[in-house]
């Protein structure tokens, strides 16, 4: 089991300066599953992801991609491995001054000899995973919301990543798209094979997509829980997992 | 080759390759592609790259049985490996009702290099009437391929029409016009924001005015002083050359007193100010409409001229005079070391001869020069701001053009005020 563990954290610390943010994180995601970092709002998620990503350097703790130590090797190393990792950013995070077509297309241009023509095609392709070819040559002040999340998205995907990490991916998009993109993840998880981490605060969405995750508390700032979305619905007692994993329960079944 | 010259135009649609008669043949990437395939229509199998190549290059084949077409693929498809060839658009016969199955068995690996290709032959299967056998496809391809669609909508995109020569003259003209007509209602604007604030029907936080007065006047000592001392020093300096030679030397301290009062200090003031200041603030607001802060701004009635513009414009016609006068002070200091230190003068006489080389009248003009300029500065770089598009390039661009601009601008109002002082004989 343990050669398939792609990411790893053990014992790690999250601080801005002074400030800790979380603390004694230890976790594993295994090869091809979809990993959830859930909690409060404000408790650490996208910081836990920012560190993942090698944007934020823990204060203490090892980070270990696949067999490697991720903050022991070189800069240049670093970046290598980076290239196995495709990021969709809260807000998006699209280059404003080019078009989404530029936006997919700059990775490709940079990091592989890749003809015009081919990177064409390839971001062609990508746009059309995420069902956003229409906009191709639009600005992205030009398109809404829900658009960007999902340019952002094909843009993740350029380089092939084998690693994928989703910033509240649905946050802001209508039920139907937001069903469609929990859709979409499964199938880029199982076309592609990728692993994704997601954090997320739709609970509807961690339920159908998510097979593993782990659970933040902002007061205590320590991990409270392990496991499955589904899981610690349904069997944790902690009272704070429970109340996030419940109040959301009750409207859905309400609602179906 | 047109598709090259439509990626180099981004704006171009994006789809011709697709919608073109162009065929797909002519950006086939590797050479062992065989593209003449009107041998290979006749016998009745299509080949994809020749099969003398090595193993892992990708490779395809139909193959017509009974009642349908088989698509044998085989080889490594990767994307970053470039090979990956296109579907020609004629590579399937017309048979409406047709059915087309895969054989992928040979398939060694693959990433979404394949998926282009099979999104290729669903768009020609697609047009030819063949339904795909997806269920013969693996799981993981299926799934992906399923993503895309048969026959994509027209992409939405900019057209750039050309205009003729004399219209796009004719169109920048009314647009400076404008312009100017723009500016000169945000002033209308911004002032009467403050006689409303003055009359406390509307507000403009004084807090804000007080971190603006502190950027645009106390921070702004240091650079304001070193250039006019320099500017005094070099007046000083050259005068000095050429006084000397009529032994009239002491007229130097005339010379950079008039000089740094009627118009030295007041513009060299001026074009720092727009270079930090007037930058600063059209960077800011440019980024603030890039964010909707604007936008949401509006939404609440919180004027933009009066919450932004009116603390930005006040606080450089506030700090402008002052700096007017202490750039005078500083750039008499220059001159004044460098007088001393080169002639026979003695800092007394340099004092006296000073002070009687001007008139109040050329302080006043020196003065209201600097807080007109102070305005122009402010309001321009403002409206810069506010014009700006919404992406970071954007706000570079408005970060620029407010400079440019108030450095041009002060230049020329400076020429017009000589003029006019010229014709009241100050
Ligand atoms: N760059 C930063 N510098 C200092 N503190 C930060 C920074 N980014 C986030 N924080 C703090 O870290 C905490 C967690 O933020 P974040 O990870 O964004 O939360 P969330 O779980 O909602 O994604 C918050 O208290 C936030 O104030
Ligand atoms: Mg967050």
């Amino acid at each position: 089991m343990p050669d398939q563990t792609v990411l790893s954290l053990r014992d790690v610390t999250l601080s801005f300066g002074p400030k800790i943010i979380q603390k004694n994180i230890s976790l594993d995601v295994r090869k091809g599953s979809i990993f959830a970092v859930m909690g409060g709002s404000g408790c650490g998620k996208s910081t836990l992801l920012k560190s993942m990503i090698g944007l934020l350097r823990p204060s203490v703790g090892e980070y270990h991609v696949g067999n490697e130590n991720y903050w022991a090797g070189t800069d240049a190393h670093r970046t290598d491995l980076n290239h196995r990792f495709g990021v969709l950013f809260q807000s998006g995070a699209l280059w404003s001054s080019m078009t989404i077509g530029e936006n997919i297309a700059l990775p490709l241009q940079m990091f592989t000899d890749l003809k015009p023509p081919v990177i064409r095609r390839l971001v062609e392709l990508k746009l059309g995973f995420v069902g956003m070819l229409q906009a191709i040559d639009l600005y992205p002040s030009e398109i809404s919301g829900g658009m960007r999340k999902r340019a952002g998205l094909a843009r993740a995907l350029a380089l092939d990543p084998d690693i994928l990490f989703f910033d509240e991916p649905s946050a802001g998009l209508d039920p139907i798209t937001s069903a469609r993109l929990d859709d979409l993840i499964l199938n880029l998880r199982d076309g592609l094979g990728a692993t994704i981490v997601i954090v997320s605060h739709e609970l509807s969405s961690l339920f159908h997509i998510a097979d593993d995750g782990i659970f933040l508390d902002a007061k205590t700032k320590i991990p409270i829980a392990h496991g499955s979305p589904r899981d610690l619905r349904d069997t944790c007692t902690d009272p704070q997992v429970h109340a996030f994993m419940h109040r959301e329960r009750d409207d859905e079944e309400g609602n179906t | 080759m047109p598709y090259l010259a439509v990626v180099a135009r981004h704006q171009a649609p994006f789809f011709s390759n697709v919608t073109s008669s162009q065929p797909f043949h002519s950006f086939i990437e590797s050479g062992n592609v065989r593209t003449g395939n009107a041998e290979s229509m006749t016998d009745k199998t299509n080949t994809g790259p020749s099969s003398n190549a090595s193993d892992s290059t990708p490779q395809w084949r139909l193959e017509d049985e009974q009642n349908a077409t088989l698509m044998v693929l085989s080889g490594i498809w990767q994307a970053k490996t470039g090979a990956i060839p296109v579907f020609p658009k004629d590579g399937l016969p017309k048979t409406p009702g047709g059915h087309l199955s895969f054989q992928t068995s040979g398939v060694q690996a693959w990433d979404t290099g394949l998926i282009a290709f099979l999104w290729d032959l669903k768009r020609v299967a697609h047009d030819a009437g063949i339904s795909l056998d997806m269920q013969t496809l693996p799981g993981p391809m299926r799934q992906l391929l399923e993503l895309l669609p048969e026959a994509p909508d027209d992409p939405v995109h900019h057209k750039a029409p050309r205009t003729p020569f004399l219209e796009a003259v004719g169109r920048h003209s009314i647009a400076s016009m404008t312009e100017v007509g723009v500016v000169s209602e945000l002033a209308a604007l911004t002032a009467k924001g403050a006689v409303q604030t003055i009359l406390r029907r509307s507000r403009m936080r004084l807090s804000d005015l007080l971190a603006n007065t502190c950027d645009a006047g106390p921070n702004a000592l240091l650079i304001v002083g070193i250039v006019n001392f320099l500017i005094g020093a070099i007046l000083a300096f050259v005068g000095a050359v050429e006084l000397q030679k009529f032994a009239a030397g002491v007229y130097v301290a005339s010379l950079v007193g008039i000089a740094m009062v009627r118009e030295m200090a007041a513009v060299m003031t001026a074009i720092i100010m727009a270079g930090r200041t007037g930058g600063a603030y059209a960077a800011r607001i440019s980024t603030m409409q890039g964010n909707e802060e604007i936008d949401a701004l509006n939404v609440f009635g919180i004027q933009p001229s009066t919450y932004l513009i009116l603390p930005a414009v006040l606080s450089l016609i506030i700090t402008m005079p002052f700096l007017y006068l202490y750039g005078c002070l500083i750039g008499m200091l220059g001159g004044f070391v460098v007088s001393i230190s080169m002639l026979d003068i003695t800092a007394a006489g340099y004092f006296h001869q000073t002070v009687t080389s001007f008139g109040i009248g050329q302080f006043i003009f020196g003065f209201v020069k600097s807080i007109v300029f102070g305005a122009f500065i402010g309001l321009t770089s403002c409206r810069i701001g506010l014009k700006a598009g919404r992406s970071a390039a954007d706000v570079g661009i408005a970060a620029t053009r407010a400079v440019v601009v108030g450095i041009v601008g002060v230049i020329a109002i400076d020429a017009i005020f000589a003029v006019i002082a010229d014709v009241l004989g100050i």
